[in-house]
């Protein structure tokens, strides 16, 4: 992607290194949400992995350029949204099954990657709400500046 | 009746509310006051079908049986308090449609408004530890930031004060719900409660009294655990205060007081007299701290503490009557303590002043205000026929009929005490000299009739006290404190296997 901001961020070593660093990262926080039924990890800690990737490509390129790669109104939007849709995941269990977050998809077989009912996509959301909502607190944590004594 | 609503419910409008209403802001004020009236309406369904399921409603979650699931459970005092919060909620939220119109980022408030909902509401229906934990967190998070929301410097500070003591209690409830998970290796209340009760060696136990006694008594804001609120409930906007004092405080610490000692424990002895210390430290210690207040929402957090020392010394008697003193003061102080802080908001908002001294005469531009404010004064002191007069009294009589004079004397006394740091805001803010140029805003519509429904509200739940609605409404909820296993013999049952 067309880098517009090329005098922000670190030297062009990091920035080097980085382009291939981050989609191992972002590749790492996949697989681990993705298998996240099957073996230790799930939705948190993948979320937590590709908000990491994002604060990786911030430190090395700056706050503008992954501003560029993904809008931080979406990331909101995208927050806001997984999470609503995991409390709809609940009452669709509701409605359909009877109780409050009940599977209602079938549970496959064991140790295949689609199994385990809906927790794969509960998975899913919540590394969506994770990833977004850590990376943002990230963000605005960088972004403000508190004057001394006020 | 579906329970899940109370939760998913306000859950779900806060994730709306952050996904839309962030462009169209008049949204975020529509989804929560639907939401909010929507959960009124169904607390106030579910209290009084209650009845109809034996008492006590039990759903789980993902359809499996306990110890493998979380339930949900209804019973009297759930329903109760599920009403409380509602009531009060709703009652902030329109208050709040024109109060924060000066405020930067309004669906944030409401947002986070409806996520401390969601948190209150799922404290009062869980019916598992940990469950407990992660819902108090929920609606405890929402409140820091709900203190913080102004982002002047006090307010940061109030609630960075807020946040600390407020995390270092909750890693002691988690530690303590970790004890009494490796001692009887289930987290559901009642079956802990009954493992707690038939095994012989339970030692342990008291240093998990002792964690939680601090836990929740931080929450509820007893002495010597009050350092914080009043720094936070002022700092809060005018309607949050409202719901804080009359609801979090409550809910997070006297509900999970009573359910757990009561309901789950077994109301030891040991427990009821240190609650019945700290209460009466609370009484005489926030009545005299009340009263060198100058600053009117200062002033009403000291009257908090003071207060909600009325409430537990009614639920530590632990005699039916001082009970049913300690449900009513309970509710009547929610419904009070809320119009005096929306009071101070109008005050503050009308006239860009807290300080009292630096106000006079008020009453004749804030006609509504000041005679709110005026029943909302003789409510908390204890003047018939306000609601308050009821609840004090039947307090105090529990105190002589248990056999502890002193206690009802000092309560009796502490009531003198609140007129008069009540009347000092009335004699400076309201009456008195006039200041010139001093309004500089009218109160606006939401504003007046939120305060005008609660002042009728402080005059017409006097009724509960007429021997026959009180056997209808107040006196089911008693019964469920005061027999003690009734909580744990109607789950035990639903107890299953995978």
């Amino acid at each position: 992607m067309h880098n517009r901001y090329p005098n922000e961020g670190m030297s062009l070593i990091v920035k080097t290194i980085t382009r291939f660093t981050v989609w191992l990262i972002f590749l790492f926080g996949l697989y681990i949400f993705l298998h996240g039924h099957l073996t230790p990890g799930g939705g948190f800690a993948g979320g937590v992995i590709i908000a990491l990737s994002y604060v990786h490509l911030t430190l090395a390129y700056g706050r503008n350029y992954v501003n560029d790669v993904l809008k931080k109104s979406t990331m909101h939007s995208l927050e806001a949204l997984a999470s609503l849709l995991a409390v709809l995941v609940g009452i669709i269990g509701l409605y359909a099954m009877g109780h409050f977050l009940q599977n209602f998809m079938g549970v496959g077989q064991l140790h295949h990657l689609l199994s385990a009912g809906y927790i794969p996509v509960m998975n899913m959301l919540i590394c969506v709400k994770v990833g977004m909502g850590l990376y943002l607190v990230f963000y605005y944590l960088a972004s403000y500046h508190l004057e001394e004594g006020k | 009746m579906i329970l899940s609503q109370f939760i998913f419910v306000p859950l779900a409008a806060a994730f709306l509310i952050a996904l839309i209403a962030r462009k169209k802001e008049n949204f975020a004020a529509v989804i929560c006051m639907i939401a909010s009236l929507w959960l009124f309406v169904n607390s106030i369904i579910a209290f009084f079908r209650l009845p109809e399921f034996g008492g006590m409603i039990m759903k789980t979650t993902s359809g499996w049986k306990i110890p493998f699931t979380i339930p949900f459970v209804l019973d009297n005092l759930s329903a109760f308090m599920l009403i409380i919060i509602s009531l009060i909620g709703v009652i902030s939220a329109f208050y709040a449609l024109q109060y924060i119109k000066h405020f930067t980022g309004k669906w944030n408030f409401f947002s986070l408004f409806m996520l401390m909902f969601t948190g209150m509401n799922g404290v009062v229906l869980t019916g598992d530890f940990f469950n407990l934990y992660v819902f108090m967190e929920i609606s405890l998070i929402s409140a820091y930031s709900l203190v913080a929301f102004g982002t002047e410097s006090e307010e940061l500070e109030a609630a960075f004060k807020y946040a600390t003591m407020g995390a270092i209690t909750s890693t002691m409830i988690l530690f303590g719900i970790g004890i009494l998970y490796s001692f009887t290796s289930t987290l559901n209340m009642a079956q802990v409660g009954e493992i707690v009760q038939q095994s012989a060696n339970k030692k342990v136990i008291f240093l998990v009294f002792g964690l939680f006694i601090t836990g929740f008594g931080l929450k509820a804001a007893l002495v010597p655990f009050h350092a914080w609120l009043p720094d936070a409930h002022p700092s809060a906007p005018a309607p949050i205060s409202a719901m804080l004092s009359g609801v979090l405080i409550k809910t997070l610490g006297v509900y999970t007081i009573v359910r757990v000692f009561f309901n789950v424990f077994g109301a030891p002895q040991v427990v009821l007299t240190i609650l019945m210390l700290l209460a009466v430290l609370s009484i005489v210690i926030g009545g005299f701290l009340s009263i060198v207040q100058w600053d009117f929402k200062r002033m009403l957090g000291f009257s908090s503490v003071s207060q909600i020392g009325y409430v537990v010394l009614g639920f530590a008697i632990g005699t039916p009557l001082g009970i049913l003193g300690g449900v009513l003061h309970l509710f009547y102080h929610s419904i009070f303590k809320s119009l005096l802080f929306l009071n101070s908001g109008a005050v503050e908002y009308a006239t860009g002043e807290r300080d009292i001294r630096k106000l006079g005469g008020l009453s004749k531009d804030l006609p509504i205000t000041s005679s709110t404010t005026m029943v909302g004064t003789l409510s908390i002191s204890g003047i018939p026929p306000f609601n308050g007069f009821f609840s004090k009294l039947i307090i105090i009589i529990a105190c002589f009929q248990a056999g502890n004079p002193i206690l009802g004397f000092i309560a009796a006394a502490v009531s003198i005490v609140t007129l008069a740091y009540y009347l000092k805001v009335q004699k400076h803010a309201f009456y008195g000299k006039k200041k010139a140029k001093q309004i500089l805003e009218k109160v606006p519509f939401t504003l007046k009739a939120a305060m005008i429904i609660l002042a009728v509200l402080c005059l017409a739940t006097s009724i509960i006290l007429i021997p026959s609605i009180r056997e209808a409404t107040v006196q089911p909820i008693v019964d469920t404190v005061v027999n003690k296993t009734q909580y744990i013999d109607k789950i035990i049952p639903y107890l299953g296997s995978i």
